[in-house]
C-alpha cells in the first residue's frame, strides 16, 4: 500500500514548508517586540535541549555517575569551549577526553 | 577574492567542524535505510528530497514497519516541526533577500545549518553579503550529507561504533552554545531548556525537544522582561 516516492515528495514538501513559513511571512505582518526578544533565545534553549539529553541520557535513563564518559567529556569540552571560545579545539579536547576515558575505565 | 566568494567561504569554514559529526550519521542513515527495504534510488533521493535527518531516520524505519503513507508523512511534519523555530529566528536577517534567496535558504535551513548561520548574524548583524555564509555553511552541509549517504548506501555499516565520532555533534553544539551564555537571562534559558529535555525525553517523535526549547525561550524572555522593570538592564 504504501508508495515511498509520494510519502517522500510529500514528505519534502512539508518540511520545506515550514522551513520557508516564517522566512515567507516576515514583514507581510507585524512581529511583536516580545516574539522578536524571544527569537534571542531560540539558540541557547535549542542547542541545549539537544545537549543534555545526549550527555545525561544512557539508554533513556538519566546518568550522572562518573561512569558517564559521555557527561563527563561534554564537562571538559564546556570548560575548554569557555575558555578557548573555538569550536574545533572544544571538539578535539572533547573526543580525546572521550577516548582516553573510554581506554582508561 | 570577493565579498560573495569571502562570506561564502567562510561559512564552509564555520560548517566544517559540525560535519566531522553529519558524515557517520549520513553514513548510518545510508546503510540504515538500505536495512529498512528501501531502494537504493530512494534511500539516496530522500536525503536530498525530505534532507532533515533525523526524520529520514525515522521515515526508513517506519516504512520497514509498513506504517502507512500519511503517518510516515506525519511523523516527518511533526519532527521537523522545530525548524519553524529556526525559520522564525532566521527571518529579520534575510527579509530583504529575493523570493528565489529565501526559497533557495529556506531549502537548506537544517539544525547544522541554523546554527553557525544564527551566530554569524547575532556577531556581525545584516551585512550586504551575510546571506552567502548563510549559503557556505548550508551547501557544504548539504554536500556532505549527500556523500555521506551515498557512502553508507554502499559500504552498509562501515565505520566501527567504538569510533564514537557521533560523538563530535552534541560536542559542536556545546562549542556553539557555550559563548552565547552572556547573561542570566541565556544561562536560564539554557538550563531550563536542557533540564525540560531530560525530563519530556520519552514524549514521541522529539516532541519533548520542541517542548524544552519553548519552555527556554520563554524563561529566557521572561527575565529579560523582569530585568528590564527593576531597571538592571
Amino acid at each position: 500500500m504504501n508508495n515511498i516516492w509520494l510519502v517522500m515528495i510529500a514528505g519534502g514538501l512539508i518540511t520545506f514548508g515550514i522551513r520557508f513559513s516564517f522566512i515567507y511571512l516576515f514583514g507581510k505582518f507585524h512581529i511583536p517586540e516580545t516574539v522578536r526578544k524571544a527569537l534571542h533565545y531560540v539558540p541557547p534553549a535549542v542547542l541545549s535541549a539537544i545537549v543534555f539529553p545526549e550527555l545525561m541520557l544512557h539508554n533513556g535513563a538519566l546518568d550522572l555517575s562518573l561512569e558517564n564518559h559521555r557527561l563527563l567529556a561534554g564537562l571538559v569540552a564546556v570548560i575548554v569551549a569557555w575558555f578557548s571560545r573555538n569550536t574545533l579545539v572544544t571538539i578535539l579536547v572533547g573526543m580525546v577526553a572521550l577516548f582516553v576515558l573510554q581506554w582508561l575505565m | 577574492m570577493n565579498e560573495q566568494s569571502r562570506n561564502f567561504w567562510s561559512g564552509v569554514r564555520a560548517e566544517v567542524p559540525l560535519l566531522i559529526g553529519v558524515f557517520p550519521f549520513g553514513l548510518i542513515y545510508g546503510a540504515l535505510a538500505l536495512n529498512s527495504g528501501l531502494p537504493p534510488v530512494a534511500a539516496q533521493l530522500m536525503s536530498s528530497i525530505v534532507f532533515a535527518g533525523s526524520s529520514q531516520f525515522i521515515a526508513a524505519q517506519l516504512f520497514h514497519d509498513t506504517a502507512p503513507g500519511f503517518v510516515i508523512v506525519l511523523t516527518i511534519a511533526v519532527v521537523n516541526l522545530r525548524h519553524a523555530l529556526y525559520s522564525a529566528s532566521l527571518a529579520p536577517y534575510v527579509a530583504s533577500l529575493s523570493i528565489r534567496w529565501k526559497a533557495l535558504l529556506s531549502y537548506l535551513l537544517t539544525d547544522e545549518a541554523y546554527a553557525p548561520s544564527v551566530i554569524h548574524y547575532e556577531k556581525e548583524g545584516v551585512t550586504t553579503y551575510g546571506h552567502w555564509f548563510f549559503l557556505g555553511a548550508g551547501f557544504a552541509l548539504w554536500f556532505t550529507w549527500q556523500v555521506s549517504t551515498a557512502v553508507g548506501v554502499f559500504l552498509g555499516s562501515a565505520i566501527p561504533e567504538s569510533w564514537s565520532l557521533d560523538f563530535a555533534l552534541p560536542l559542536t553544539f556545546i562549542a556553539m552554545v557555550v559563548p552565547v551564555l552572556k547573561n542570566r537571562a541565556a544561562v536560564a534559558a539554557a538550563l531550563s531548556a536542557g533540564v525540560t529535555a531530560l525530563l519530556a525525553y520519552s514524549l514521541p517523535y522529539k516532541l519533548g525537544l520542541i517542548l524544552a526549547a519553548l519552555v527556554g525561550i520563554v524563561v529566557g524572555t521572561l527575565l529579560e522582561g523582569q530585568k528590564e522593570k527593576a531597571g538592571m538592564e
